[in-house]
């Protein structure tokens, strides 16, 4: 199939790439931008691995055709936080075991920063419901539950100091 | 949530920290195998058989091979050497040479430029199969007189062990209640969450390196020179990231050969990565387990004698296969004081993926067994089951009667836990119908005291490497797979150095780069690297301190490591900073390097009986549990409303990681208890994706106290011994108990779905309609398909 050149912004940044019509979100991301932090599980789009936000919203790029999504706003993992700027939900799963092997936890944090994004106090019950498209084989989830606690917990401080001007105290 | 063990004294052992590797987990910046590329790679397809037994005529390569941008193709002859894990099962060649021996079974292999052009060779390979009759159910299996899946393998017996310890005829003269049961566990998959992937790289001057998602890179690597006909010394093999493995990693599997055969036929780089579809294929998952077992216990509750007939459905090849059947005959009896038992133990081929080590391998199904039927005589002796367990443990230090040394034993102190924070005492017996309470107990090796290739030679080594910019490096051989082993080697190390994690580097897994472990299996990783480690850094600390003595004018037996220095220990005027001490040592020794390795002490390498080598442990962990049901008898619908595990790990170096492997067990247990089932019909598949093969997500998955035990044993690192895979055993049985607890039947075969629970419902009442009701919530017939 011929190529021909999508533009997209991702993490903020334009990228321009020449790609088939037919090429996934998931596999450009991976071979043509050199963004391997989204992962490929499975093979009917089941296990979340793959989860990006497009617009704010979480979408399997596995099964997204990457020339759909022109104009839109892409965020994989790399656009959470960087080692040095960790997004609440990238300490939480980082300090509290929510990453074991590590594999599943990009799809994982993108479902959790979408859920904490429209609703800032969600109850355990909509923690699993969001969660829900995402497989995880390493922690019984347990240990996520507290992941995404911890970056509740750390979202609200943030937003109490932003409120009272001062810096945000460490949460645990 | 959180029971968390105490520090007591110790700067870094026994906290919460987060892993190692985290924030790059977490960032996206760690890489595992498929995230990999390099200039020029190309892209490897392999080609599977479509039938299930079928012999090889002829394969024409010639038109995939004149299709532009296939750089090589590959097939049987390319590399006939066989291969397996075993030294006794050498049954498995990268492509079929004679026959197919299951429907995935490995043909042909392709690389090429990009995977469309892989793919395209691989519809342009004609291959010429004589289709020979197949073997799918193992007790049929077991009885076929021709067309062997291996000729040299009579009847598809691939191995069979017979073991009688004590005098189990008169242990079950002597006992006042006897129940014998068929069980059956359906065969399930790791699904590990990473597909295999590998990338083989040909390197100048004859060389190979390989980037692979593999737990055994020593054995990776051994494999690779006897496959290629190269020597070891031309060959790397790197371990990256890898996306767990629960043993799905802890064999070689096909595409890691087939992935450096295309190399060097291509003298390219060619990375190989599997579809979910392909893991499946490749599989090497828990077999089909067939349990026949009988037990006697007395009327105090004591089991009087155990005798177990297991025969596991092993697939078309060998693999671990021997070492599965033998833990299960190994672990079935010795958890608990049992003086007779007789054992008969079958590995039988069938033309299916080869089955292999599973998380709790071995151990699994027939603990399944033992603790159900347990359960159904406590039941009928008029006894608490829980109580039953508490009659029978064992008083450590003790021998079992399969001559397995038991050093240190927490299962009491596990089963008070869970007796306590479930409110055993207010539930058991009094929960309304369709409620259930069960109880179950299991244990697991901390690797094994045999290695898999016998030799004297350590199990483990680790260098620790210190130079003027004062970084403490730790090289280690150990496989970090997400279970957090490289942050428990930091521990150690930081703890025993006495300084804090963030100055320990450690380079893991590179056979170029570190010293050889076996591997992460057998849950052996914690007490063996973690010892080789503990080894390593009290030389090297012993050599800092007698630099450091020598200057400071006393004893090093004066000195103490801690928070970044070495003091004196009660002269707080003699002490230097780490810093100094290094260089202080550096100009003393020259170089600092720490060496230390760990083998099994020979006390604990078990019997002499054929098979007495697999069982035998350094130490043994414990397990006890507490399910909670709700079953709906209406649908069968069974819902599993809380599990308490409490798990002795010894001491828990780390109880953050502690927690996740013993809550990630209890979910995988529960998996395998609920959904998890491959659907075999007639050698195909019927369910090789994560659509249909249902791994629990957050929906289904059960709420999980876990609650560590430390009894810390006299060897293990700081006291410690697995965590990782003990505690799977008993979810299961804990489970099915709790379903009888809630409407009296005994599901004997898992998956315990709804269709089950209602076939025994009806079972049960046609046998009340038809007989004088019996008490209660009695047992109806055991089921097992
Ligand atoms: S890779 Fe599994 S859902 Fe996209
Ligand atoms: S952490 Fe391994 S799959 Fe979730």
């Amino acid at each position: 199939m011929n190529k021909g050149i999508v533009h997209l912004r991702i993490n903020g940044e334009e990228r321009e790439i020449a790609i088939a019509p037919n090429r996934l979100l998931l596999d450009a991301l991976r071979e043509d931008l050199g963004l391997t932090g989204s992962k490929r599980g499975c093979d009917d789009s089941s296990c979340g691995c793959c989860a990006v936000l497009i617009n704010g919203v979480p979408m399997l790029s596995c099964v997204a055709l990457a020339a759909s999504y022109e104009n839109c706003d892409i965020t994989t993992v790399e656009g959470l936080g960087g080692p040095s700027d960790l997004d609440p939900v990238q300490e939480g799963y980082a300090e509290m075991g929510g990453a074991q092997c590590g594999y599943c936890t990009p799809g994982f944090m993108i479902a959790t920063k979408a859920l904490l994004d429209r609703n800032p106090n969600p109850t355990m019950e909509e923690i699993r419901e969001a969660l829900s498209g995402n497989l995880c084989r390493c922690t019984g989830y347990m240990q996520i539950y507290e992941s995404v606690k911890y970056a509740l917990e750390k979202r609200r401080a943030i937003s109490a100091a932003a409120a009272s001007g001062v810096r945000a105290p460490v949460v645990r | 949530m959180a029971d968390r063990a105490q520090t007591n004294g110790f700067s870094i052992i026994g906290k919460p920290l987060a892993m190692a590797d985290a924030v790059s987990k977490v960032t996206g910046i760690g890489k595992y195998a498929d995230d990999l590329s390099v200039p020029g790679m190309l892209i490897g397809k392999i080609l599977h058989s479509p039938y299930p037994h079928a012999r090889i005529r002829s394969i024409d390569t010639s038109r995939a091979e004149a299709l532009n941008g296939v750089k090589a193709v590959a097939t049987g002859q390319d590399a006939p050497n066989p291969y397996g894990i075993l030294p006794i099962g050498h049954d498995e060649r990268v492509f079929a040479v004679d026959k197919a021996r299951y429907i995935g079974d490995n043909v042909a292999a392709v690389a090429a430029t990009t995977a469309e052009i892989a793919e395209q060779a691989l519809d342009l390979l004609r291959v010429d199969y004589e289709r020979l009759p197949a073997w799918f159910d193992p007790e049929e299996s077991m009885k076929a007189e021709s067309d062997w899946i291996h000729e040299e393998r009579a009847h598809n017996i691939e191995k069979e062990y017979h073991h009688v310890f004590g005098d189990p005829d008169q242990g079950f003269a002597q006992a006042d209640f006897v129940a014998e049961e068929r069980y059956y566990a359906g065969e399930v998959n790791h699904a590990a969450m990473e597909p295999h992937s590998t990338l083989a790289i040909w390197e100048p001057h004859e060389r190979l390196t390989v980037h692979s998602s593999t737990q055994v890179p020593f054995y990776l690597h051994r494999t690779i020179a006897e496959v290629c006909e190269m020597p070891m010394s031309q060959i790397r093999v790197i371990k990256p990231l890898i996306g767990s493995g629960f043993g799905g990693k802890s064999e070689i599997i096909p595409l890691e050969i087939a992935a450096c055969v295309l190399a060097k036929k291509s003298r390219k780089p060619v990375k190989i990565t599997y579809t979910r579809e392909e893991v499946f294929l490749a599989h090497r998952g828990r077999p089909i387990t067939i349990v026949y077992l009988k037990v006697g216990i007395t009327r105090a509750g004591k089991i009087a004698a155990v005798q177990a007939r297991v025969v596991q459905d092993g697939g078309a090849y060998c693999g671990y296969g021997p070492v599965t059947v033998l833990y299960s005959g190994a672990l079935l009896g010795a958890i608990y004081d049992i003086a007779n038992v007789r054992y008969d133990g079958f590995r039988v081929l069938t033309n299916k993926p080869a089955c292999g080590a599973m998380r709790g391998h071995g151990t699994v199904n027939v603990r399944f067994a033992f603790e159900s039927i347990l359960d159904q005589l406590s039941h009928q002796a008029g006894l608490d089951p829980l109580e039953v367990r508490r009659r029978n443990l064992l008083k450590a230090p003790c021998i079992t009667a399969n001559s397995l040394r038991v050093t240190s034993y927490g299962l009491p102190e596990c089963i008070e836990k869970v007796f306590e924070r479930s409110n055993w005492k207010g539930k058991k017996g009094k929960l309304p119908y369709g409620k259930g309470i069960g109880v179950a107990c299991s244990h697991y090796v901390s690797g094994a005291a045999n290695p898999i290739v016998r030799s004297n030679m350590p199990h483990t080594t680790v260098y620790i490497k210190i130079d003027r910019d004062s970084a403490v490096t730790v090289y280690t051989g150990a496989s970090e797979i997400g279970q957090g082993s490289d942050t428990m080697q930091i521990q150690i190390a930081a703890e025993v150095l006495g300084v804090c994690t963030e100055r320990i580097k450690l380079v893991g897994a590179d056979t170029e780069l570190t010293p050889v472990d076996l591997g992460s299996y057998s849950s052996r990783v914690t007490f063996m690297a973690g010892n080789a480690c503990l080894n390593a850094a009290k030389d090297m600390r012993d050599q800092l301190f007698a630099a450091v003595a020598k200057k400071l004018g006393c004893s090093p037996s004066d000195l103490v490591a801690k928070n970044d220095r070495v003091s004196h220990v009660s002269d707080p005027a003699k002490s230097v900073s780490f810093d100094e001490a290094v260089a202080i040592a550096l100009e003393f020794h020259g170089a600092l390097v720490g060496r230390g390795t760990y083998a099994p002490p020979e006390a604990a390498r078990g019997g002499k009986f054929r098979g007495a080598g697999v069982g035998p442990s350094p130490a043994y962990s414990y397990s006890a549990q507490v399910a909670e049901v709700t079953v709906d008898p209406e649908t069968g619908h069974l819902h599993v409303d809380k599990v308490v595990a409490a798990h002795d790990c010894g001491k828990a170096l780390n109880p953050l990681t502690v927690e996740g492997q013993i809550e990630g067990s209890v979910y995988m247990g529960f998996g395998q208890a609920l959904q998890e089932d491959m659907i075999w019909k007639d050698g195909r598949l019927m369910n090789p994706s994560l659509l249909e093969y249902r791994i629990p997500g957050t929906k289904e998955n059960p709420d999980i106290e876990s609650i560590i035990v430390e009894s810390v044993d006299p060897e293990g690192p700081f006291g410690a011994k697995e965590a990782g895979e003990g505690s799977l055993a008993a979810t299961i049985p804990a489970i099915a108990n709790a379903v009888y607890d809630a409407v009296g039947v005994r599901i004997n075969s898992v998956p315990i779905t709804p269709e089950k629970i209602l076939e025994a419902l009806r079972a049960k009442e046609k046998a009340l309609a038809t007989s004088k009701p019996p008490p209660e919530k009695s047992s109806a017939p055991g089921m097992a398909r």
